[in-house]
């Protein structure tokens, strides 16, 4: 069927204002999301990522463009008319109705009833292992059982696809690992299509078969979790996603995606380049601690830098060293713990070209988690 | 030093308690001072010397002026209940999902007639009322009753509901539920213990409401408080003292009905969360 083939979710210049003459919250939105995907919608707060599900979910109305579920405008639609499962961070369990009777809630309203929605709560239950918690109040539970429960609820009418908000955002981080590997299972054990509204990188990296970035209301770079990750096509992206030295730099020639370019310290470095840049560019290269490689000698790689131990701080499974550039200049290296090193020390650092990418210096915000 | 201190702290702390007890005395004394007055077994008005006696509220229970007081105080209040309860609290509804400037105008315009001195709205309903023929009767007290209850329904619903999760309501349209499902099944049921608790304040309203009713109640609809007012101009008899401390006992009593279901909706929206120990 040509449908099908089709995307199930598309957003096609969508725009969100909430004042005429405000800011946009999302802008030119155009995104499609497949059958089967889990797509993660990554960015800090105010980004625009959670406005965007909330479109989708019918709570907000776009103020430009349209969304299209299986090719039909969802303009005209009614939240409770859209069919899809809502996880939100909070829970929004209902207080008054017991565990199985929040369940049993959608398919209240859609007259389902007796034997037939008993058997589809007890199966619900069993996919979240809540088996026999049927009974309790919401406020009996721990939170992670309330997300639990949140999920099945989401589930048990089977939607065309579910939207989650940061449904793990209010928990600790080991039960937010051992739910994420628990949505995983359920989205492939069902083959669900998910939408999933998230400020954690690394709970994106972990779940997603794609990852849209957002940042100022738009898409800065839609792909898998190692392209964005290992390849990043701006600042921001290289800047958001894990730690990143940024180095200001301008460029001297550029072949192809390779580029040679000098650092403020005068160093002159080869990277690769994320567009095409003429000669005397200012830039910013960004490279990651753990790609800094170093040794007492001279490194046989192509960039070789000469630099100095400034400080040294642990981080359990491994250590962080702040390396003064000769010629000035400093970046952030990591090494395993129990490498011999200490302030004051000569390095010889250095890094492969595939590994350290270049962006134009005025590109982007400057977010938190960056490595100088 | 510190024994100096911890003295002149002890001191300051009796001084407080002390000022409270006043200041407590001031409010509730003159209220209580009625209760004695009931209990008087002579004819007059005064502080009973040497033994107590129900006979003023075998009286009141007796007579068939005050029976009647009574009975149409208590069906005027049901009839405002009736009323102002369910206009007050989908006003409420409505405003808790109001995002506009207006709504300041729209919260001061309901309340107008709480702020407004007593004797001017019930002059302007007794000219608005007289030539529609709404005075001397049933229906113009409830409709005057109802009004001034509805603020008291608004304010309490509305408090009630602001501390509703707004997740709720989507989180039940995500799973199907049209607005009016959304009404029934989720928000009234969260909103219950506000809803009853301003129909205790919509009760007490109309139930001892004096001047409105002065001006726009027929000899028919003598309510208690009317009783009480004319009864105190002519003839000072001890049954309006027992009658007042059964207001007394009612007004505390719903008061606290009031207060406990406050409470209850409360603890129904704000449960915390189970520790997360081996989930």
């Amino acid at each position: 069927m040509a449908v099908s083939a089709s995307p199930l979710v598309e957003f096609r210049g969508v725009e969100k204002r909430y004042a005429a003459g405000a800011a946009a919250a999302v802008a030119g939105l155009d995104l499609a999301v497949e059958r089967g995907e889990f797509l993660t919608l990554l960015g800090p707060s105010g980004s625009g990522k959670t406005t965007t599900l909330m479109m989708l979910a019918g709570f907000e109305t776009p103020s430009e463009g349209d969304i299209y579920l299986d090719g039909r405008s969802l303009a005209d639609r009614p939240p409770h008319k859209r069919n899809m499962g809502v996880v939100f961070q909070n829970y929004a369990l209902f207080p008054h109705m017991s565990v199985a009777g929040n369940i049993a809630f959608p398919l209240r309203v859609r007259g389902i009833r007796g034997a037939d929605a008993a058997a589809k709560v007890e199966a619900a239950l069993a996919l979240v292992r809540l088996e026999g918690l049927g009974d309790r109040r919401p406020d009996a539970l721990s939170g992670g059982q309330r997300q639990r429960v949140a999920l099945a609820r989401a589930l048990v009418f089977e939607p065309d696809l579910v939207l989650m908000d940061e449904p793990l955002g209010a928990l600790d981080r080991q039960l937010r690992e051992h739910l994420q590997i628990e949505i995983k299972r359920i989205q492939r054990a069902l083959g669900l299509t998910i939408l999933y509204v998230t400020h954690d990188q690394s709970e994106a990296l972990t779940l997603s078969d794609r990852i849209a970035v957002f940042a100022d209301g738009r898409v800065q770079q839609l792909g898998p979790p190692d392209t964005i990750y290992e390849r990043p096509a701006n600042a921001f992206v290289a800047g958001f996603m894990g730690e990143n030295n940024r180095l200001a730099a301008t460029v001297i020639t550029q072949q192809g995606d390779q580029c040679a370019i000098r650092l403020a310290g005068g160093q002159i470095v080869r990277a690769t380049a994320a567009a095409t840049f003429t000669p005397g560019t200012a830039v910013v290269a960004a490279i990651r601690p753990e790609h800094i490689e170093m040794g007492e000698q001279p490194l046989p790689c192509c960039n070789a830098l000469d630099g100095r131990v400034d400080q040294l701080v642990y981080h359990g499974d491994h250590r962080r060293i702040h390396v003064g550039l000769d010629g000035g200049g400093s970046l952030i290296a990591r090494v395993s713990a129990d490498r011999d090193v200490k302030p004051g020390d000569r390095l010889a650092i250095g890094w492969c070209t595939d590994r350290c990418f270049v962006f134009p210096a005025a590109d982007g915000s400057n977010p938190g988690g960056e490595g100088s | 030093m510190i024994a100096v201190r911890s003295r002149s702290g002890r001191l300051g702390r009796a001084a407080l308690i002390a000022f409270c007890a006043l200041v407590f005395a001031f409010l509730v004394l003159p209220i209580l001072a009625v209760v004695p007055l009931s209990l008087n077994p002579g004819g007059f008005l005064v502080f009973p010397e040497g033994g107590l006696s129900l006979r003023w509220y075998r009286t009141l229970a007796d007579s068939p002026q005050w029976t009647h007081a009574f009975g149409n105080s208590f069906k005027i209040a049901v009839a405002t209940t009736a009323i102002a309860t369910p206009l007050g609290t989908l006003a409420a509804i409505g405003l808790s999902h109001m995002r506009s400037r207006a709504k300041p105008v729209i919260v001061a315009l309901i309340s107008a007639p709480l702020v407004m001195p007593i004797v001017v709205v019930a002059v302007a309903f007794y000219f608005l009322f007289a030539p529609l023929g709404l005075v001397n009767g049933p229906v113009g007290l409830v409709i005057a009753h109802s009004a001034l209850a509805l603020p008291f329904v608004v304010i309490v619903v509305h408090a009630s509901l602001s501390g509703l999760d707004p997740d709720l309501l989507r989180a039940a349209a995500s799973l199907g539920a049209p607005p009016l499902t959304q009404l029934v099944r989720v928000l009234a049921p969260l909103a219950a213990p506000g809803i009853a608790a301003g129909a205790v304040f919509a009760f007490m309203t109309s139930f001892d409401e004096t001047t409105v009713a002065l001006f726009i109640a027929g000899p028919e609809q003598r309510t208690l408080p009317i009783q009480m007012f004319e009864g105190v101009r002519e003839q000072i008899s001890p049954a309006i003292a027992a009658a007042a401390t059964l207001l007394i006992v009612a007004s505390t009593l719903l008061l606290g009905t009031a207060e406990l279901l406050r409470r209850r909706g409360e603890r129904l929206r704000t449960g915390s969360a189970a520790p997360d120990v081996g989930a």
